[in-house]
């Protein structure tokens, strides 16, 4: 029975980090579709942190925070398409120096307003944070382990954005293979050149899908400060960005795949903090160390024995021009 | 119907083009009739695909005006040209690769938000269009899965489900057997007779001939001459392109050939993914004749001459040259050269030259530790200068300036001074892929008398090219690869292009050869 327990607690935990994940992921997919790298997924999602902990401080509702967070994280949005698009600029190096202004910019500017050490106030008044939604009879049904425990743990209980998020995989499946912006997306990843020639505008479909990303970074950043944790603190994504990315790669570009992905890394994201400490029959205590280790070693294992079958769209990368 | 009194269904009014010093397009005036196949012929760079490219909105004119059944339009983007009834094929085709032949068509004229009405009312228009103009293509294949000639008709699909009334179509035989491309002339036939222009841009003469109503001759951005097809010859046209006389033909003499100098046994190569690109391949190269390798492009011919020229392991079969087994020896193509064994890649671009650097870098890519281009170890800088001053003069290379960068060159310059190092060396056996692709028709003369002479000093030349005239025009001995296999062998007297098309598309001829 205790292990039972445990089992779904650290499934229950499992969903709850997989979250920002998830929709870092799906917001790279939209922007990789339509052939530009999004490396800058950290950044945003950083950026976004910090204006909503700082505007949910500041206002007290985290309603607002949320808008902070999707707003920052789409200026930033705007910036990287303006480099990368309009500009034609290096999309590795315009991602990165965002990435690398924010991780600078947060902590400074909390500094500034705040004075607590580059974090933000403790987001604790009402309102504040997003928390969790208890479903009915929860508490109730928690007594009965099968099937009430799963319930009450599994799906009760998540804030509002967890239940976005798992909303947002069929509808992005949906946008991106049943409507004509995903057909155009698409087809903008493989061979910009052809969608021109059709007389789409290459720069207005990039400038778009950079724009969803941005929007759902914001959420995933504001997820980040004001639903998982009470407030923003220095780097505190520390590497979901680049983890998503890795996801959205293992799960070739496609929604259900790149879920599944992101539930496993947050799977062994949850596993490690459950085996902290706890002494494991045959090898024992495991060092901390290790165990925090774990899913980045699963990701490169993963990703070194899966990632060449994954064919990413054709034009990822590479700035359009007409002339050839 | 006076064809006098039909306003033209194209008309371009003295469009006029810059592109920085280049002066692409030099006041350009001309009409196309309705319900007519008009040619549009000149060397590369001569400024076709840039009028071309401003008829479909790519590129605006500097000045100038179009008319479209007599309306002045205003091209600014593709999207005003499909709007005015303007379709273009592209040389590479416009298509998305993992995409359906449906998905490709509806791609910008989806018809609403949501994908599946547009997608089911697509479908019965097109499967209509494929009835009234016999252009049948499977819907729901896979593009990427098609071969070149339908592809080609997908592109030619899409420009008439938008409407278009009149088609260009920008060099579209280079992918295609000579019988593809006589079905894609049958086709643009009937369209013309359903009363659509077409305008075909081509660099190849035997193509004007043989489809075009009339044709407009380009060079150096100016309009030279535009003459009713039926009264010009091809002579006439490639002197107009070039502006002064050439040989569309090389003379030369009956081959002597001599002793077997490179013998290749049940060659197989396979690519990266494991699939055999070359299955079994064996021929004899032998002094003093020219053997073509033919086949439309992507049946193994590169893949055979890479591995012949050391870039790619074969996995099976032998290379022999001078009592060496390539193969089994692992010799690299440095050591292949210094058994006299020298190639002009393919992909001049790519292969050929580093076109950042100069000519006289290029010039002794590969031969950069020959004792002429060293010193104590350091290069030879003088030495180096001097020799390609050399190859630039007896190869007529133009500007003879070594210190200027290749990408600089002309295709048919560059090409020139590849070949030029390639032969400086004096080897026994010359590998030559694709030796004019992207070359001037005046040089194309040159470098073909060079081969000729070349295989009269007594080497052996293997020359793999997609153009059939070229082949022809070479070769003493010709090899026809399809899919991987060598699918006949004739001698030239005996190789007809007929002959060769079917060969080419794979059917076997029957009996030794």
């Amino acid at each position: 029975m205790e292990t039972y327990t445990l089992i779904v607690l650290t499934l229950a935990a499992t969903i709850r980090v997989a979250t920002p994940l998830l929709l870092a992921a799906i917001a790279g997919m939209f922007s990789e579709r339509s052939g530009v790298v999004d490396l800058g997924l950290e950044g945003k999602m950083l950026g976004a942190a910090f204006a909503a902990a700082a505007v949910s401080a500041a206002t007290g509702s985290a309603w607002a925070g949320l808008g902070a967070g999707i707003a920052a994280a789409v200026l930033l949005a705007l910036l990287l398409a303006f480099a990368t698009v309009s500009q034609r600029g290096n999309q590795v190096v315009a991602a990165m120096a965002i990435n690398i202004m924010v991780a600078g910019l947060g902590p400074t500017l909390a500094l500034a307003w705040f004075n607590l050490g580059g974090q933000t106030p403790q987001l604790d008044g009402p309102g504040q944070r997003f928390t969790s939604l208890v479903w009915p009879w929860a508490s109730t049904a928690a007594e009965h382990p099968f099937p009430g425990l799963l319930y009450a743990q599994l799906l009760s209980g998540h804030n509002l954005i967890v239940y976005a998020a798992a909303a947002l995989v069929p509808a992005s499946a949906w946008v991106l293979f049943r409507t004509r912006f995903g057909l155009r997306l698409r087809a903008v990843g493989e061979n910009p050149h052809a969608v021109d020639t059709a007389g789409i505008s290459v720069t207005g479909l990039r400038y778009q899908a950079i724009l969803i990303s941005g929007v759902l970074c914001g959420v995933a950043g504001t997820y980040l400060s004001t639903a998982a944790s009470a407030g923003f603190t220095r780097d505190m994504t520390a590497g979901k960005g680049y983890l998503a990315l890795a996801a959205l790669i293992f799960g070739k570009w496609k929604p259900y795949p790149t879920l599944f992905a992101c539930l496993l890394f947050a799977f062994t994201d949850a596993l490690a903090s459950r085996l902290q400490g706890v002494a494991l029959p045959l090898v024992g205590v495991i060092p901390v160390q290790a165990i925090l280790a774990l899913p980045y070693v699963l990701t490169v294992l993963l990703l070194a024995g899966f990632v060449g079958k994954a064919t990413a769209p054709a034009a990822i990368g590479v700035p359009y021009a007409k002339e050839k | 119907m006076v064809e006098k009194s039909v306003a033209p269904a194209l008309e371009l009014r003295a469009i006029d083009k810059r592109f920085g010093t280049v002066h692409a397009n030099r006041s350009l005036s001309f009409a196309v009739a309705p319900g007519s196949i008009h040619g549009l012929i000149g060397e590369n760079g001569a400024g076709k695909s840039t009028l071309m490219n401003i008829v479909y909105g790519f590129h605006r004119a500097d000045s100038g005006e179009i008319y479209v059944h007599g309306r002045r339009v205003d091209l600014g983007s593709p999207q005003d040209a499909i709007r005015a009834g303007i379709g273009m094929v592209h040389q590479h085709f416009m298509l998305v690769e993992n995409f359906t032949v449906l998905e490709n068509v509806v791609l910008g004229v989806e018809g609403g938000a949501l994908l599946a009405g547009g997608l089911a009312r697509a479908r019965r228009e097109l499967e209509k269009l494929a009835c009234d103009y016999a252009l049948a293509v499977p819907l729901d294949t896979v593009v990427s899965e098609l071969p070149v000639g339908l592809q080609q008709r997908v592109e030619i699909l899409k420009a008439l489900y938008r409407g278009a009334q009149i088609l260009i179509l920008d060099e579209p035989t280079a992918v295609l057997t000579p019988q593809e491309a006589d079905a894609l002339f049958n086709m643009l036939r009937r369209l013309r007779d359903e009363g659509k222009s077409v305008i075909l841009v081509t660099h190849k003469l035997r193509e004007i001939m043989a489809i075009t109503d009339r044709v407009t001759v380009m060079r150096q951005g100016v309009i030279v001459g535009e003459v009713v097809t039926a009264t010009t010859s091809p002579r006439e046209l490639a002197e107009k392109m070039v502006g002064r006389a050439v040989l569309l033909r090389v003379e030369k003499k009956l081959a002597q050939p001599g002793a077997t100098l490179l013998a290749v046994r049940d060659l197989e190569v396979r690519d990266r993914l494991g699939v055999a690109r070359v299955k079994g391949v064996s021929f004899d190269l032998r002094a003093g004749e020219i053997v073509g390798v033919a086949g439309v492009s992507g049946n193994g011919q590169s893949e055979l001459l890479e591995a012949l020229a050391g870039i790619r392991l074969p996995t099976r079969g032998s290379i022999t040259l001078q009592h060496h087994d390539l193969v089994r020896e692992h010799l690299g193509p440095r050591e292949r050269r210094a058994l006299g064994l020298a190639h002009v890649p393919e992909d001049r671009l790519r292969m050929g030259v580093v076109t950042n650097f100069s000519a006289e870098d290029n010039a002794i890519l590969g031969y950069h530790d020959r004792a002429e281009c060293t010193r104590g170890g350091w290069l030879d800088r003088a030495a180096i200068r001097k020799a390609c001053e050399g190859k630039m003069a007896a190869h007529d290379v133009r500007p003879p300036l070594p210190s200027l960068r290749i990408a600089a060159f002309s295709g048919g310059n560059q090409q020139k001074l590849v070949l030029a190092r390639e032969i400086d060396v004096d080897p026994r056996v010359l590998l030559v892929g694709q030796p004019t692709r992207g070359v001037d028709i005046g040089a194309i003369e040159f470098i073909h008398k060079k081969l000729v002479a070349l295989r009269d000093a007594g080497k052996a030349l293997l020359i793999v090219s997609v153009e059939l005239d070229e082949i022809l025009g070479l070769a003493d001995r010709i090899l026809v690869m399809n899919a991987g296999e060598i699918v006949g062998e004739l001698l030239r007297a005996d190789a007809t292009e007929e002959k060769m098309g079917l060969l080419m598309a794979g059917v076997k001829s029957e009996g030794p050869a």
